[in-house]
C-alpha cells in the first residue's frame, strides 16, 4: 500500500476491484464502513456479486481478464471530459515529457517487438525498450512541455492511445453495460476535484493475470490523472494475502530482488563496481532527488551485514562470493517447478508453503515433486505437499523422493515482527511456548545454517560464501529475534559511533563503515529502542489516523508515501481538511526563508518548488523522489509489455479475437510447454470462463483452517458458483455435486446456483462465468474429495512478475 | 438497568466471526455440515449453535441484494419462555442485565411447550432434553467484557451496552439510514433487548426476524394457563 489500512477511512470514493475485501480482508471493512458513514461512495466491480458488493453503493460485473479495457475506458472518459488535475499531472508526472520518435504503437504492438523463436520460451516475445526512450535536452534532462500540448508529449500520446477505448467497444469486451461503465467512471472521476480523494483496494484479482502488472499500472495512471497519489484517502493499495507478505517481500522473498528492493546480481555484473554502476540510476536534473543514486550505500551495507569483518574493500566486500543469476533467465515459482518437472532441480525446501495446492497447474507441481531426490517440508501440520507421495492417483511404491517433515511452531508461539500491507512493522511478543518438538523458523534456519557451515568448513562449491557468512544470532543457544532486527536496521562499524545502531538510512555509507541488512528498515531499531514495539495511540497533528508512534513503518516512519504530491507547488495541501503534510516555513518578501514541514514525515524535507509569490526555487526537489527524473510515470518505459497498458485476452478466453487490437494475448506473456502444460482457448470443449478465489472462512490452501472444526463447519466443501441460467442449461440443481474440468485437470465440487453470477454478452455472444475457491485440498477433510482449484489453473503468467493467470481461464461443468 | 444489543444489519458483511466467536467462548462443538448450495451453515440453530448468520439473495426493485441477519435470542423484555417454563431455577431473568438464562434444570420441563412459546423460534433441545440458547455471554458481561460476538465484529454491526444507549444508537442509525432506505425499520424495539435495524421487509431476511402478530398473544395465553396449574408442581421441582 502507498497508504495504509486506517487511511481508507479518509477516502471519498473507494473502488474495490480485483479484490473482495469484505470476505478476504474483513477487518478492512472497519475503515470502509467508517468512510461510508462519512459519506464516501463504495464501488464494487467483480465478475461475481460478493459480500463486498452487498455493501456497495454501485455494483457492476465485468468478465474476468478485461480490467484494462474497463479502466482504459475510464482514462478516455477523464481525458474527454477534462476531469483530470492539470496542475498535478503537469508538474508531478511525466505527462509533459517528450517521447522519442522511435516509440510507436501499431496493431497491438509497441515498437521494438521481437517474437520468440521456436524453443526459446517461455516468454512469447520481448521488446527492445530503448525504442521507448524520452527525448533529452543538451544537458541530458528529459525535454518537457508543461503546457502538455506537444504532440509527442506523454499526455498527447496517452490521449491517442486510449482514443480506441470508447464505451461501446469496452462494453463489448467486458460485458459491462455502457450505462454501468459511465456510472462508475462518473462517480470515481468526482475524486479529481481538489480536496477529494479516491482509493483503490486491489489484490490477486488484478495481479494474477498475463496482464497483471499492467492492470495495476492502469489504475496508478488513473490515480495520477485525478491527483489521488500521496493524498489521504487515496493511493494505490494492494491488500496483501498474508499478514506478513509485505515484510517477506521487503526482505527478498522473490528471486529477482535482494533485501530492500536491491537487484539480484546478474552474471554480467562482474564486479561490485559493475553491479553498482548497472543498477544506480543517474539524473542530470538538479531538481530530481533521484533517491536511488544512493544505491551503492545500501548494497555495500548489505554485504557488510552478510559477511561482517570478512567483507573488506579489497575483496569487494565479498560480492564475488555471492551467486549470480544468468542474464535474461528467470527463476520464478513457475520456472522452479518447470525445472523440477524436467528433473534439473533435485532437492526442495517447501517452507511454510503448500505448492501441491497453491501453485497454478498443481498437477504438474505434484508430478514434479516425484522427480526430486529429497524434499523438506517445514510447516505447522502435514499437508498435501509433504504427503504428495500418497495423494490421489499416486502409487507410493513408485515414488523415490525422500520427504522430511520439520514441525514449525505457530506465529503466536514466537517473538518477532510482521509488516502488514500498510508497511507497518509491528513487533509481537511470544504467547505460549512452542508445542512439542516444533521450533520457530528462526531456530530451524539457525541450526540449518550451523550444519551447512560445519559441512563446508573445509571445502565445497562456493564454500567461501558459506564459511564467511556472519551467523551470530543466537542468545543462550536460542534464536534471538532482537539480534536479527538490529542487524536489519544496521550498525556503525567504524568511527566514534562504532557498535551503535544507525539512526536512519541517510547515514549509511558505501565505504564499508556501516552495515544494514535492509536499508528500507534502517530506522526501525535504533539506540532509542525497538520502534516497531511502540504502542502509542496519539495521532499526529493533522488527525488523519497516522498514529506515528504506534509501531513503525518504512521508509523512515512515513505513513503515506509520495506525500509531497499531496501539496501544491507552494507546499500547501490540495485538501485543507484531511491534509497529510504542509510547508510552514517563514516567509519574507514573498519567499520562503526557512524550512519546516508538519504532519507526516515528508518525502524529503526540501523546500517546495515555488515560493508564495510564485517564483521558482532552485533548491527544491520534484515530488516523486524515487523516480530517476522525479516524476511519476504515466508513461512507463520500464515494463516488459509496453509503456501504456493495452487490453489483451487471457491465454484461455471465450472469444477467438481480441476486439481491441489484432494481438490476441499479451505478446510478451510466458507460457510453459511441457507435456504437463496444456491449454485450450475459444474451445467448445471448455466453454465457460472460470476464476479462482478465497472465502472468508478459510485461509490460503486451508492448511490452518480446514482442520479447524468451527471453520470447516462454515465452509465444509469446495464449491463452484454459477448463474441460474447456466445451471438450467447444464441441468444442474443447487447443492448437487458436479465435475469441473479444464484442459489440465478436474475436480468434484458442490454446485452453488446463485443470482450473484449473471451471463455476460461478449461480442454479441452469451458467455457464462463460474468460480471455484482454492482453499481446499485432499488431505483434509477426511473424505479426501475436496480438492484444490489449482488443478484447473493455467500454465501462463505475467511477463514482468511471472505471476500465474489463475483469475481467468476456461472450464467445462458436468453433472456427476 | 438492563443491557441490550443493537444489531445494524446494514453494516453486516456476514464474515461470521460472531458465529465462530460464540462457539469459541462457549466451547461448543462444531457440527458436521455439508454445503447445501449456500454459504449459510449450519442449516439451523441447534443445541450447539446459539448464533447463526442467515444469508438471503433477493432481487428487490430490480436490484440484487444479499441480506445478512445474525440470528440469536432476543432476550425479550417479557419473555414468554420464562413464563411458560414457570420455574426460575430453569429459566430466569438475570437481574443485572435482563438476560434470559436457561439452566440445566430445563431438562425435564415441557421443553416443546417452551420452544413453541418463543416468538422467534430460538431455544433448541439437546439429546438429553436440556434446552440451550444465547446467554448474552453473561460471564463476560458480569466481568466488564463485551459479549464475544460483539467484541469480534469488525464493522460495528454488533453493538452492546446499557439499554438506553443502545436504543438511542438504534434510533440515530435509523434516522440516518432512512434517508437512503425509506423502508428501514427497527424490529420489535420495545419488546426485545436485541434490536435489529433492517432496510427491507423483515421476512426477506428470515422467517422469524420479527415476532408474528399473534405470537406474543398466544404465548401470553399459554403463560396464563400455566399460572393456574397447581402450585405444587413448581414447588416439587424446587425441592
Amino acid at each position: 500500500m502507498t497508504n495504509h489500512w486506517i487511511d481508507i477511512k479518509n477516502s471519498d470514493c473507494i473502488l474495490i476491484m480485483g479484490s473482495n475485501a469484505a470476505e478476504n480482508h474483513p477487518i478492512s471493512f472497519k475503515y470502509v464502513t467508517e468512510a461510508q458513514q462519512k459519506g464516501a461512495k463504495l464501488i464494487s466491480v467483480d465478475p461475481r456479486f460478493t459480500r463486498t458488493s452487498s455493501k456497495a453503493d454501485i455494483y457492476t460485473a465485468l468478465r474476468s481478464g478485461t480490467d484494462i479495457a474497463f479502466l482504459g475506458g475510464m482514462i478516455k472518459y477523464l481525458l474527454d471530459n477534462k476531469l483530470y488535475n492539470k496542475e498535478y499531472i503537469a508538474n508531478y508526472t511525466n505527462a509533459p515529457f517528450i517521447v522519442g520518435k522511435s516509440f510507436k504503437f501499431n496493431k497491438g504492438l509497441f515498437s521494438g517487438y521481437e517474437a520468440a523463436k521456436k524453443g526459446q520460451g517461455p516468454a512469447l516475445g520481448k521488446y527492445d525498450k530503448k525504442k521507448w526512450g524520452f527525448e533529452m535536452d543538451k544537458n541530458g534532462v528529459p525535454k518537457m512541455d508543461r503546457s502538455l500540448k506537444n504532440s509527442r508529449s506523454v499526455f498527447q500520446l496517452l490521449k491517442k492511445h486510449y482514443k480506441r477505448y470508447n464505451t461501446k467497444l469496452v462494453s463489448k469486451i467486458t460485458g459491462t453495460s455502457r450505462e454501468d461503465l459511465l456510472k462508475v467512471y462518473k462517480t470515481y472521476a468526482a475524486t479529481g476535484a481538489r480536496g477529494k480523494a479516491g482509493t483503490i483496494m486491489y489484490a490477486m484479482g488484478w495481479t494474477q493475470h498475463t496482464v497483471g502488472t499492467q492492470n495495476i499500472r492502469t489504475m496508478a495512471m488513473i490515480q495520477l490523472l485525478l491527483g489521488n497519489m500521496g493524498v489521504a484517502g487515496g493511493g494505490v493499495n494492494a491488500l496483501r494475502g498474508e499478514s506478513n507478505v509485505q515484510g517477506s517481500t521487503d526482505h527478498c522473498l522473490l528471486w529477482h530482488i535482494w533485501p530492500g528492493y536491491l537487484k539480484t546480481p546478474r552474471a554480467s555484473n562482474v564486479s561490485l563496481a559493475a553491479y553498482n554502476k548497472k543498477w544506480t540510476p543517474k539524473s542530470n536534473d538538479p531538481l530530481s532527488a533521484n533517491w536511488w543514486q544512493n544505491y551503492p550505500k545500501y548494497s555495500v551495507s548489505l554485504l557488510k551485514s552478510f559477511f561482517g569483518e570478512k567483507a573488506t574493500k579489497k575483496n569487494d566486500f565479498g560480492y564475488d562470493w555471492l551467486p549470480k543469476v544468468d542474464d535474461g533467465k528467470a527463476y520464478s515459482w513457475f520456472d522452479l517447478f518447470d525445472a523440477m518437472y524436467k528433473g534439473t532441480v533435485k532437492g526442495f525446501f517447501a517452507w511454510g508453503m503448500n505448492p501441491a495446492c497453491s501453485g497454478s497447474n498443481a498437477n504438474k507441481n505434484r508430478k514434479a515433486m516425484a522427480k526430486l531426490d529429497w524434499m523438506v517440508n517445514v510447516n505447522l501440520f502435514d499437508n498435501e505437499t509433504g504427503s504428495f507421495w500418497k495423494g490421489p492417483g499416486v502409487n507410493p511404491s513408485k515414488i523415490k523422493t525422500e520427504v522430511f517433515m520439520l514441525p514449525a511452531c505457530t506465529s503466536v508461539e514466537k517473538e518477532g515482527s510482521i509488516t502488514n500491507s500498510g508497511r507497518w512493522m509491528q513487533w509481537r511478543y511470544q504467547g505460549p511456548k512452542p508445542l512439542g518438538n516444533s521450533l520457530s523458523d528462526g531456530d530451524i534456519i539457525m541450526e540449518l545454517g550451523n550444519k551447512i557451515k560445519a559441512a563446508y568448513r573445509k571445502s565445497g562449491v562456493s564454500s567461501e560464501a558459506i564459511r564467511n557468512l556472519k551467523w551470530d544470532y543466537l542468545t543462550h543457544g536460542e534464536y534471538d529475534p532482537h539480534k536479527v532486527a538490529k542487524e536489519i536496521n544496521g550498525y556503525y562499524l567504524e568511527g566514534p559511533k562504532k557498535g551503535k545502531l544507525v539512526e536512519s538510512f541517510g547515514k549509511l555509507k558505501a565505504d564499508g563503515s556501516t552495515s544494514s541488512a535492509n536499508w528500507l528498515y534502517c530506522h526501525s531499531y535504533t539506540e532509542k529502542g525497538n520502534m516497531s514495539a511502540r504502542r502509542s495511540k496519539k495521532d499526529a497533528p493533522n488527525n488523519i489516523g497516522l498514529y506515528p508512534e504506534f509501531a513503525w513503518c518504512w521508509p523512515v516512519n512515513r505513513r503515506i508515501i509520495y506525500n509531497r504530491a499531496s501539496v501544491d507547488l507552494k507546499g500547501q495541501p490540495w485538501d485543507k481538511k484531511d491534509w497529510v503534510v504542509k510547508f510552514t516555513g517563514d516567509v519574507k518578501d514573498g519567499k520562503y526563508v526557512s524550512k519546516k514541514w508538519i504532519g507526516d514525515v515528508p518525502d524529503g524535507g526540501w523546500y517546495p518548488l515555488e515560493n508564495p509569490d510564485g517564483s521558482k526555487r532552485k533548491d527544491a526537489k520534484y515530488a516523486f523522489i524515487m523516480r530517476k527524473h522525479g516524476h511519476a510515470q504515466i508513461f512507463g518505459p520500464g515494463r516488459a509489455d509496453g509503456p501504456f497498458p493495452e487490453h489483451y485476452e487471457p491465454l484461455e478466453s471465450p472469444i477467438a479475437k481480441n476486439l481491441m487490437n489484432p494481438q490476441r494475448m499479451n505478446p510478451t506473456a510466458v507460457v510453459y510447454t511441457t507435456d504437463a502444460d496444456a491449454y485450450a482457448t475459444n474451445s467448445a470443449k471448455y466453454p465457460y470462463v472460470c476464476s479462482t478465489y478465497r472465502v472468508s472462512e478459510h485461509w490460503q490452501t486451508g492448511l490452518m483452517t480446514r482442520p479447524q472444526a468451527w471453520l470447516l463447519e462454515l465452509q465444509p466443501q469446495v464449491f463452484v458458483e454459477m448463474s441460474e441460467e447456466l445451471a438450467k442449461i447444464r441441468k444442474i440443481k443447487n447443492g448437487e455435486r458436479v465435475k469441473v474440468a479444464s484442459a489440465r485437470g478436474s475436480l468434484e465440487c458442490t454446485a452453488i446456483v446463485t443470482k450473484r453470477f449473471k451471463p455476460f454478452k461478449i461480442a454479441g455472444k452469451t458467455v457464462h462465468q463460474v468460480g471455484v475457491p482454492w482453499n481446499f485440498g485432499w488431505r483434509w477433510p477426511e473424505s479426501g474429495k475436496e480438492e484444490s482449484a489449482n488443478l484447473l489453473t493455467p500454465p501462463t503468467g505475467d511477463p514482468n512478475t511471472r505471476i500465474p493467470e489463475t483469475k481467468a481461464f476456461m472450464v467445462n461443468i458436468k453433472k456427476i | 438497568m438492563s443491557k441490550s444489543f443493537f444489531i445494524d444489519t446494514t453494516l453486516c458483511t456476514a464474515c461470521r466471526a460472531c458465529q465462530v466467536a460464540c462457539k469459541q467462548w462457549h466451547d461448543l462443538p462444531a457440527e458436521e455440515t455439508e454445503n447445501r448450495g449456500t454459504y449459510e451453515n449450519p442449516a439451523d440453530l441447534s443445541f450447539d449453535t446459539y448464533k447463526l448468520v442467515r444469508m438471503r439473495e433477493e432481487v428487490i426493485g430490480g436490484k440484487l441484494q444479499w441480506l445478512f441477519f445474525p440470528e440469536q435470542c432476543r432476550h425479550c423484555a417479557e419473555a414468554p419462555c420464562l413464563d411458560t417454563a414457570g420455574d426460575e431455577t430453569a429459566v430466569y431473568k438475570d437481574a443485572a442485565t435482563g438476560a434470559i438464562i436457561f439452566t440445566a434444570n430445563t431438562k425435564g420441563l415441557n421443553v416443546d411447550e417452551i420452544i413453541e412459546s418463543c416468538p422467534y423460534n430460538i431455544p433448541r433441545k439437546g439429546p438429553d432434553g436440556t434446552l440451550a440458547k444465547c446467554d448474552m455471554c453473561l460471564d463476560r458481561v458480569h466481568n466488564g467484557l463485551l459479549p464475544a460476538c460483539v467484541k469480534t465484529c469488525p464493522t460495528g454491526a454488533m453493538n452492546f451496552g446499557e439499554r438506553s444507549e443502545m436504543v438511542a444508537l438504534a434510533k440515530s442509525r435509523l434516522s440516518t439510514v432512512k434517508k437512503t432506505n425509506p423502508k428501514a425499520a427497527l424490529l420489535d424495539p420495545d419488546d426485545v433487548n436485541v434490536i435489529y435495524l433492517v432496510t427491507e421487509k423483515p421476512s426477506l431476511y428470515h422467517e422469524f426476524a420479527v415476532a408474528s402478530n399473534t405470537a406474543f398473544d398466544i404465548t401470553r395465553q399459554v403463560a396464563l394457563r400455566r399460572m393456574f396449574k397447581p402450585l405444587t408442581n413448581i414447588v416439587s421441582r424446587l425441592l
